[in-house]
């Protein structure tokens, strides 16, 4: 099947690991990820004041552009997925900021036809589990990764507001722990797996994001893992620079290795 | 055309300070049908009643209309004047000068021509009035009460003292609910089975009260003094009149693992239990999900050590069908499922627990016998934190929990906290809590106990994450008044669940046609005068399953609902409302819609044969209105789109043509 895809800046440059397994691992499975044209930055982060429309136009402009090719659209960047899934929510919610973000894409040089959220938007985990299916994915392992212990790192961008990303139960989530026991290995559960890594917080003030980030990856080995998987750049920009005694990889990383399309040859 | 005799009353200056009484009189004299108009300032006096009958007898009327206040005052008093003068009551109408006219207008010519219409209008009404006779019905003397928790047994022992039988109907092997699982109850600190056990055991022992226990109720029919109710009696494998509850097969039997859902799954019981000592009735019951000679037919031992031989392995499940006068419904209420609440680790940690296992933990007679240990590794707890509020009080928009306060978290809660520094002045005890409420006698005074003489640390603010790190929970809540984060490392955190209605409930409000309101509880006819009563006539309401309540607010509403079913017994026959749906059965095209809109469930649909023009006979299905049942609410005559419903007193013509004198 073929989805839109939209990688994120990000992914171009820091987390290069995590765009090229992904896209990787997507066709060894059987899906197309179908790139936007001339994607831009989300913002990084959802402003939340009503009336912002500027820093969403970006988002908006990727969601028509899978509305008009027909697909669903597909991120893999929790912060991409975080502010194209809530733009998209209150484009279906609310009618005066549709009215409005109407208003300023009619001064695009290519105005689109008014978009008022009919796109779906999936995060890539959630392609693999409700589109590809996880029973599909075990299936398609070629190196099952057994026996490891693996902790799902969360963070807080992936799973909340819990309402709009409608992805999993925020406080008990499942996806990634699922995910892991599709390649073989072993989820370790514990308890700060959703909780913040500190976020942007580390550019006003890194002795606080680094505590945070400490209490996470210190969280996680004291339950037994041996690596930490996330899904979001900044979570890992955060943990490593926080010096976590475990390694912390992407998870489509992950997913690369056990489907065997993972080259060793590939460096940076 | 009837002869109407119009009656305007002054109501001292309540209507003739605004409204020209004697015009009003003059002009309604003309009206068709009207061959008597008169004013008198107390309509509703011996003098003015009296001045009604003599002119109903000199005038030979047929009809009356009274120009007074609102008919909620007195309908019932001119219905009665006229049926002592030889008028049929349902000829009487009421215009409302009063309440809708005289007390809302300020300008006399206004109030007047007002006045004038409402009048004009009910004689039209009253002109094609006809007399109606209500009918009336038997009243079976015998009580159903649905749930043998506390609410049950007092309503069952209540009307049982009076006299009449009374059965209850409860799912489980034995009667007691959740009080029979609780340690001490507040404001007294009373132990809960000491005051419970001989309740039941009245109950067990009384001459008018049967238990069916491990029963549940699956249909019921009929009406008001006239149900007909289906009991499953689910097959206990053990003869109930034969088996002694010596309690030896318990003892003996093998299989042991089987979670013991008295102590809410914190130990194991045997496949053939008696769920507790004080049980009533004391019978043993098998669980076929365990018991290893029901599921592959090897073992017996209970039989072989059973001296009565009380041991049916061929029991099957039983159907028994009974009358009923009335039916209260006791289903009482269940803690939520705390599913959606990981925050607090209930599901990661085993010394994350509900207060209902702390309950249990504290209960002599519990896993634990009653010393508070934590249930990992049975080591003392020195640090407790207790939350409140998990799940109550929700915003709406949240998606988990209930947006309604579950009433008895803060008592129990601070009991809970005094006992345990009582008992164990070793341990730090904290309470996060939103706000403290503890209406009710002596509630405020226990509360404040705990905080000043027994030293429980109350901290304004709630919980956002407990996280099991070794041993410890590390609980990271907010001190709102400090204004700052707390972080304590705590041995055993208890959550004050929200309480819901038992699952139960719902599918029994079918079968009742009760209402209930979104959060499942069952809706009382009037919220302030009517607390105990459905809306369904019959049906009656006590304890937990009508709103969150604690034991004392549940003994007064069971004890209310008794002596409204005592009530309703003692008659022997029921009046009913003559002023019920009617369906006209030649228009009706059997539709369904009536049926649906019946908020009472008085519509059913039958077969019945009509002749045809050419003198054969067709089978057709048509609404039939069951009169005992109806209360006359007009929703299916609204509904009906063939125009076959018609309300008796508020007929369809009745209606139009009070808007026709009134648009005259």
């Amino acid at each position: 099947m073929k989805v839109s895809y939209y990688p994120g800046c990000t992914l171009r440059n820091k987390a290069r690991d995590l765009d090229i397994w992904a896209r990787r691992s997507a066709e060894a499975l059987g899906v197309e990820l179908c790139e936007l044209e001339d994607w831009q930055c989300c913002g990084g982060v959802f402003v939340a004041a009503r009336d912002e429309i500027a820093t969403k136009l970006s988002s908006v402009r990727a969601l028509a552009q899978a509305r008009d090719r027909g697909q669903p659209l597909v991120t893999v960047c929790s912060a991409c997925h975080n502010v194209i899934k809530r733009t998209n929510q209150t484009l279906r919610t609310d009618a005066d900021f549709a009215a409005k973000v109407h208003n300023y894409m009619a001064q695009d040089p290519n105005p689109i036809a008014p978009y008022t959220g009919e796109t779906e938007v999936y995060h890539y985990l959630e392609l693999l589990r409700d589109v590809v299916g996880f029973d599909r994915v075990r299936a398609a392992v070629k190196h099952p990764l057994t026996g490891k212990k693996i902790a799902a790192y969360y963070g807080c961008l992936l799973l909340r507001p819990g309402k709009v990303m409608r992805m999993d139960d925020p406080e008990n989530p499942r996806v990634m722990e699922d995910f892991i026991r599709a390649l073989g290995a072993e989820p370790v559960v514990y308890p700060a797996r959703n909780e913040c890594c500190g976020g942007y917080v580390v550019l006003e003030n890194a002795q606080s994001a680094e505590k945070r980030s400490r209490t996470v990856s210190a969280s996680a080995a004291g339950h037994g893992a041996e690596m930490i998987v996330t899904a979001c750049p900044l979570c890992k920009y955060n943990l490593v620079k926080s010096g976590s005694e475990l390694p912390v990889v992407y998870f489509t990383e992950l997913l690369a290795e056990a489907l065997g399309v993972k080259e060793e040859s590939y460096a940076e | 055309m009837q002869r109407i005799g119009v009656f305007v009353c002054h109501c001292g200056t309540n209507i003739a300070g605004t409204v020209d009484v004697k015009a009003v009189a003059a002009a309604l004299k003309n009206e068709p049908g009207v061959v008597f108009s008169a004013d008198y300032p107390y309509m509703c006096s011996q003098a003015g009643q009296d001045m009604i009958k003599e002119a109903i007898a000199e005038h030979r009327l047929g009809g009356i209309v009274i120009c007074s206040c609102s008919p909620r005052m007195h309908e019932a008093t001119f219905r009665k004047t006229a049926a002592a003068a030889g008028l049929n009551p349902y000829m009487v109408e009421i215009a409302n000068i009063r309440e809708q006219c005289s007390w809302v207008h300020k300008d006399m010519a206004v109030g007047t021509e007002k006045a004038i219409i409402l009048g004009k209008a009910a004689v039209a009404k009253v002109n094609l009035n006809t007399p109606l006779t209500p009918g009336q019905s038997p009243v079976t003397k015998r009580a159903l009460v649905i749930g043998g928790g506390i609410a049950g047994i007092q309503t069952a022992l209540d009307i049982a003292e009076a006299g009449f039988p009374v059965d209850i109907v409860e799912t489980k092997p034995t009667i007691g609910g959740k009080m029979a699982q609780l340690d001490k109850t507040f404001p007294t600190l009373d132990c809960a089975a000491c005051i419970l056990t001989p309740k039941m055991v009245d109950a067990g022992q009384h001459e008018n009260i049967r238990i069916f226990s491990y029963s549940e109720v699956t249909a019921v029919k009929g009406f008001v003094g006239n149900f007909e109710v289906t009991i499953k009696r689910k097959a206990r494998y053990v003869k109930e009149d034969v088996c002694t509850g010596c309690g030896l097969c318990t003892e003996k039997c093998p299989q042991k693992k089987v979670p013991n859902e008295f102590n809410l799954g914190m130990d194991n019981r045997r496949a053939i239990y008696i769920p507790f000592a004080q049980a009533v009735p004391k019978v043993a019951t098998i669980d076929p999900d365990y018991c290893m000679m029901l599921k592959s037919g090897k073992c017996g031992v209970c039989s072989k050590v059973c001296t009565v031989g009380a041991i049916d392995y061929k029991a099957k499940d039983e159907y028994i069908e009974e009358k009923y006068g009335a039916i209260v419904v006791a289903t009482g209420f269940n803690p939520i499922s705390l599913e959606k609440f990981d925050e607090y680790a209930y599901s990661q940690s085993k010394d994350v627990i509900t207060s209902l296992e702390f309950e249990r933990l504290t209960n002599a007679a519990g896993p634990t016998q009653g010393k508070l240990l934590r249930p990992s590794d049975g080591e003392h707890p020195h640090t407790i934190v207790f939350v409140q509020c998990v799940g109550s009080r929700c915003e709406a928009c949240s998606e988990k929990g209930k947006e309604y306060c579950s009433k008895i978290c803060c008592m129990y809660t601070a009991k809970h906290a005094m006992l345990t520094r009582d008992k164990y002045p070793d341990t730090d005890v904290y309470v996060f809590y939103i706000d403290v409420r503890t209406p009710g006698k002596n509630f405020d005074e226990f509360y404040r106990r705990a905080v000043e003489e027994y030293g429980v640390h109350y901290i304004k603010g709630m919980v956002g994450k407990v996280s099991p790190e070794g041993k410890k929970l590390h609980v990271q809540a907010s001190d709102l008044l400090a204004g700052k984060q707390l972080h304590i490392d705590a041995d055993l955190v208890v959550l004050a669940a929200a309480i819901e209605p038992d699952r139960s409930a719902r599918p029994l409000a079918t079968m009742l046609t009760a209402s209930m309101d979104t959060n499942d509880f069952f809706t009382e006819a009037h919220p302030k005068l009517r607390p105990v009563e459905s809306p369904t006539a019959g049906v009656f309401l006590s304890g937990a399953c009508q709103g969150p309540k604690d034991i004392p607010e549940t003994v007064s509403q069971a004890g209310a609902a008794a002596a409204k079913v005592i009530g309703l017994l003692c008659k022997d026959h029921l009046t009913g409302n003559p002023c019920v749906a009617h369906a006209d059965e030649l228009m009706c095209n059997g539709c369904s819609t009536c049926e649906r809109v019946c908020p009472y469930g008085a519509i059913t649909y039958v077969e019945k044969e009509f002749r045809m023009p050419d003198r054969t006979t067709k089978l057709r299905r048509v609404a039939s209105v069951n009169e005992a049942v109806c209360q006359g609410c007009g929703a299916c005559t609204v509904a009906c789109m063939s125009g076959a419903m018609d309300l008796r007193g508020f007929m369809n013509r009745q209606i139009q043509a009070e808007v026709d004198a009134i648009c005259k």
